[in-house]
């Protein structure tokens, strides 16, 4: 049919979830897993959170090419002021650098990014570098489509100073929050946390999130329920 | 072997065959004809002090970054253009990683800048010497850069007239302990002393310093302060009483 070939050629969006929050110590980022051409999901276990440094990472939304290519240019400027710094680049400076891509670009480019990372001087930093290139610093940030339906959640939730599993107890039960309304989210919930020991990634799979309201449990497939009773199923001999 | 005054030192372009750019050489001598500068690493910041000669080609000490203190000795001429571009680098920088140059950023940037004009045949090399100095991180930072683009970290250093004297003053100071209200003081002792009265009649004293105590920024030293590092230089010798400026009374 023609939508499906519409998609099939539309441009990878991440109509996605992303979250950066700072906890007492440091900083959590989240985000979901989808990676969409048009109704189709072309990656739906992907990874939108992107290392710059061994102290800064960022969460990509909107265009998956324009995100990954601001990324590359800023890890490439990170890497070579480092070198001229000798010592770890800020967070700050990893920020502005994105700023000073998307704003420069913002004609062409499409990208909403998400700034996280810790440093000696600042401690845990989150900056949002939203879709015109404007650089906010804030305690917590949230982007990409399922974020609309996370901002009167945080309202309420949110407060400064938590601990690292309350924090990241928070980001998980947002992002799932956000991947049961928005279609364009989806898959896994992936966390990545940054603190002055260093960085540990995590993995949620879609079926140990939490469900909310009219959502379905999740079955097993065929195959592991054949496989539970003992009976592999085996291919037809043609 | 070449010699000076031989065809060997006509051009920066033209490498002896012992090995000795006399070009380079020479470019040295422009900063003996000029006023002196001083710079001292004091345990919580920089001090600088700069000799103005009456009509003197000297630059003034002045600042290329809020968080640097920068003096050029020399050409006056060829001082304002390492100052020039030394701002921009630091305007660049700041722009680009929105924080304030590093100190020894700056000084490879400016460093590189002299050398580059020792390359060219096109191109004299220029006729000044640089310290720089900032307060900027964990610890004060004070750099050298000779014409001929070498540049090195230290703990004080002397550029111009006096800088053979002053050099030796400086050695005999104890800076770790130093902070730098003491400095001040030093730095203004030893300006006083390596001036040449006999040569140059009369100059202003110029200090200014980035340390703790102005917040880490360049600010040319208060007042009372400047006064009070003039008078105690005066103290020990009567030769430098003897100026146009009305004569001040010893403090005590």
């Amino acid at each position: 049919m023609d939508t499906t070939l519409q998609d099939l050629n539309a441009p990878h969006s991440m109509g996605t979830t992303i979250i950066g929050v700072t906890y007492n110590g440091g900083v959590i980022l989240g985000a979901d897993s989808r990676t969409s051409t048009g109704m189709y999901v072309a990656n739906r276990a992907s990874d939108k959170i992107t290392q710059l440094t061994d102290n800064v990472y960022v969460c990509r939304s909107g265009s998956a090419a324009d995100s990954q290519i601001v990324s590359d240019y800023v890890r490439y400027f990170l890497h070579q002021h480092t070198i001229q710094l000798g010592q770890p680049s800020t967070v700050k400076v990893a920020a502005n650098l994105v700023r000073l891509l998307s704003y420069g670009n913002k004609n062409m480019l499409q990208t909403g990014i998400i700034v996280g990372g810790w440093d000696k001087y600042e401690g845990g930093k989150i900056y949002g570098v939203p879709l015109g290139g404007t650089l906010v610093e804030a305690p917590f940030a949230i982007g990409g489509s399922g974020s609309s339906y996370l901002y009167g959640f945080f309202d309420q939730v949110w407060k400064e100073g938590m601990t690292k599993e309350e924090a990241e107890q928070l980001v998980v039960k947002a992002v799932s929050l956000a991947i049961a309304r928005d279609g364009a989210s989806g898959g896994v919930v992936r966390t990545v946390v940054i603190n002055s020991d260093g960085v540990t990634r995590n993995f949620y799979p879609g079926d140990t999130l939490p469900l909310w309201h009219e959502e379905l449990e999740p079955h097993n497939s065929l195959l592991d329920i054949l496989n539970a009773q003992g009976q592999s199923p085996e291919p037809m001999n043609i | 072997m070449s010699s000076a005054g031989s065809i060997d030192d006509l051009s920066v372009r033209i490498f002896p065959p012992d090995g000795y750019v006399f070009q380079i050489e020479y470019d040295a001598e422009a900063l003996q004809n000029n006023g002196s500068v001083v710079g001292i690493k004091c345990k919580d910041g920089i001090v600088m002090g700069v000799e103005k000669l009456k009509a003197s080609k000297m630059m003034l000490s002045d600042s290329v970054h809020r968080r640097t203190v920068m003096a050029v000795a020399g050409l006056g001429a060829d001082g304002a253009r390492i100052f020039a571009r030394a701002k921009s680098e630091a305007a660049k920088y700041e722009n680009m990683f929105s924080e304030p140059i590093p100190v020894k950023e700056l000084v490879e940037r400016v460093a590189s800048y002299v050398h580059l004009y020792t390359l060219h045949w096109l191109c004299r090399p220029f006729g000044c010497g640089v310290i720089l100095g900032g307060y900027y991180g964990d610890e004060p930072e004070l750099y050298m850069i000779e014409p001929s683009g070498i540049s090195y970290r230290y703990y004080g250093a002397a550029i111009g007239k006096g800088k053979q004297a002053a050099k030796t003053h400086i050695e005999k100071l104890k800076l770790s302990d130093m902070t730098c209200r003491e400095g001040v003081l030093e730095v203004a002792k030893i300006i006083y002393k390596v001036h040449d009265e006999a040569k140059d009649k009369g100059f202003e004293l110029e200090l200014s310093w980035v340390c703790n105590e102005s917040e880490r920024i360049y600010q040319k030293i208060p007042d009372e302060l400047l006064e009070e590092a003039k008078s105690a230089a005066r103290l020990p010798s009567r030769k430098t009483l003897i100026t146009k400026r009305p004569v001040e009374l010893p403090f005590y």
